[in-house]
């Protein structure tokens, strides 16, 4: 038995139990694909399948570390800074990405059938929140810098 | 081994953050392994809530692919309020967790060669489900709960098969890698990480992984700074989130969410799902000229509201809860299915079928079970905080049953049919 288990680590390049999960979960799925292939929208559901995948490791990544790149070499070494600006940053966007069917109004006929309201109040609630979340950094940052100048101050 | 390609090495030394490694993946991967299990579970719930035994849960055709079957009960009340408030609220909050995970192991994506083993390569593949599941979950959800169909493909087939490709991707993962999570977690003490300033920061040593950046530049955040900034966005969001789930003015707190917003004042003032006019539902069918149609035993009962209004009326505090995660408790006056049961000469009915002035539209008609029927709180609502229902919310007569999903209670209802147990 051990011996076989170790032929198959060899050949393989694990163990029985990793052959047996993986191939559990491909079975699944392969199995919910034959289901869902009869229906008409089954291309669509594939191409947000896997754009979703593309989406987030080929577009966003990209994207948030080229944005991190350019804050970084804005503030030139300045780390408290650079994090008092990155923080609101990123609660900005994860609100956008979140909320971004509100805020950009995407389906506004299904909202007014559903709710009887319109989308119209999101955008303008995004951004002001995305503007307290900078304020309320900023002030962080400002009392930050003060205690630190008073620090020096009274070691000088 | 085959050469590797242009820019692979590129590729490698561009991986700067000395914060990635196995202790911060497993960190973010423990919140997951907790909190996902909780989103399946309820989610599941809520398709059992909907009665797949009635063929009236979406998608009916799933195999074995559900929970064993099970009568949906009534009680408590607020059952359904918390499954589904509990599905969406954590499936929102848990996002910066994901994002936060996906980044700690980004690199893993670009690994040359792809693949060193059949194992590995599997198991990549299993990745592939496991990355496209959650993504792809959450992005059909929010879009859902937005009100938002741009993806054109049904909402309910998409959403709950997605979950099974997921979930089968999540358990061999969790699986395969549960090893590696106690180690990572065991390699540095989280009370000492929590005491480690950015300054003290260094890089986890190498690992087989290869998590753990091959040229890591100094720390601009500590290691206990990323797991805050992971948390302070979920907190965020659980806070911009649970208003929806909440009465009084707390909900005003779901600030960038469709329920967040009070829909004019007076005592209808509370969340609308579909409005009258989206129905189609005209006024003059709703008029002196409506008529509760009430059948069983091959009978009809023809009932006008002020006959309803003179029978035995009760009242029940109940929430109405809907698959979008909001919920709103009102009180709610009426008179008991179970009365109209007895009424139409079924008083033990075994079903009972609800259809609504509606013509079009996917919740039109809606079954309840027999325990849904004879719930002592289970109403043909008339009245709604002590006024008539406004026509928004299914005047002259609407069902509300406790712990149904909300689209099963009816709206502008014109017939119920009764059926015994002989006829099942």
């Amino acid at each position: 038995m051990a011996e076989r288990a170790a032929r198959l680590r060899a050949r393989y390049g694990a163990g029985p139990w990793h052959l047996v999960l993986v191939t559990a979960a491909i079975v699944l799925a392969g199995w919910v694909a034959l289901r869902v292939a009869d229906e008409a929208t089954a291309g669509r559901m594939l191409l947000w399948f896997l754009g979703a995948v593309i989406a987030h490791d080929l577009v966003l990544f990209p994207v948030y570390a080229a944005v991190d790149r350019v804050l970084r070499t804005l503030v030139r070494g300045r780390v408290t800074l650079l994090n008092h600006l990155r923080v609101p940053a990123l609660g900005s966007a994860l609100l956008f990405l979140v909320y971004s069917p509100g805020i950009l109004r995407l389906g506004e006929t299904t909202h007014l059938a559903a709710t009887g309201q319109d989308q119209r109040p999101y955008l303008v609630r995004w951004l002001l929140l995305s503007a307290a979340l900078f304020l309320i950094s900023a002030l962080g940052w400002l009392l930050r810098r003060r205690q630190a100048s008073s620090k020096r101050s009274e070691s000088a | 081994m085959s050469p590797k390609p242009p820019g692979v090495d590129t590729v490698e030394r561009s991986w700067r953050s000395p914060l990635r490694g196995p202790w911060l993946t497993a960190i973010y991967g423990t919140a997951l392994l907790v909190a996902l299990p909780l989103v399946i579970i309820t989610g599941l719930l809520d398709y059992a809530a909907y009665g797949p035994r009635f063929d009236q849960a979406f998608p009916t055709n799933v195999g074995w692919l559900r929970l064993p079957a099970f009568d949906w009960p009534t009680r408590p009340s607020w059952l359904f309020r918390v499954t589904q408030g509990l599905h969406v609220t954590l499936g929102i909050v848990l996002i910066p967790v994901v994002l936060g995970k996906l980044w700690s192991v980004l690199p893993k994506l670009f690994d040359w060669p792809p693949a060193r083993s059949l194992a590995q390569a599997l198991e990549r593949l299993t990745l592939l489900l496991l990355v496209g599941g959650i993504l792809f979950q959450i992005a059909t959800g929010l879009l859902n709960i937005q009100y938002s169909y741009v993806f054109g493909f049904d909402f309910y087939t998409a959403h709950y098969f997605g979950a099974w490709i997921f979930t089968g991707a999540f358990v061999a993962h969790v699986v395969i890698k549960f090893p590696r999570l106690v180690t990572a977690l065991r390699s540095r003490p989280l009370g000492a990480e929590a005491r480690t300033s950015r300054a003290a920061t260094r890089p986890e040593p190498p690992d087989p992984d290869g998590l753990v950046a091959a040229v890591p530049g100094p720390a601009t955040v500590s290691r206990r700074g990323a797991v805050g900034l992971v948390g302070g966005g979920a907190l965020l969001l659980a806070v911009l989130t649970i208003g929806q789930s909440l009465d009084g003015p707390l909900r005003r707190t779901a600030l960038l969410l469709p329920r967040g917003r009070q829909p004019g004042p007076g005592p209808n003032g509370f969340p609308v799902n579909r409005t009258v006019a989206a129905a189609g539902v005209r006024p003059e069918q709703t008029g002196p000229g409506w008529r509760l149609a009430l059948r069983g035993n091959g009978r009809t009962v023809t009932l006008d509201r002020p006959a309803l209004l003179a029978m035995a009326q009760h009242t029940a505090a109940l929430p109405i809860s809907c698959v979008e995660g909001w919920s709103t408790r009102q009180t709610w006056t009426g008179v008991r299915l179970r009365d109209l049961a007895a009424l139409a000469g079924v008083a033990e009915p075994a079903s009972a079928r609800v259809s609504s002035l509606e013509q079009a539209g996917l919740f039109r008609t809606a079954i309840l079970a027999s325990n849904q029927v004879l719930d002592p709180d289970s109403l043909l609502a008339l009245r709604v905080n002590g006024v008539d229902l406004s026509p928004d919310h299914g005047y002259p007569a609407r069902v509300i049953v406790p712990a149904l999903p909300g689209v099963h209670c009816t709206k502008w209802v014109a017939e119920i049919d009764f059926r015994g147990r002989a006829d099942g």
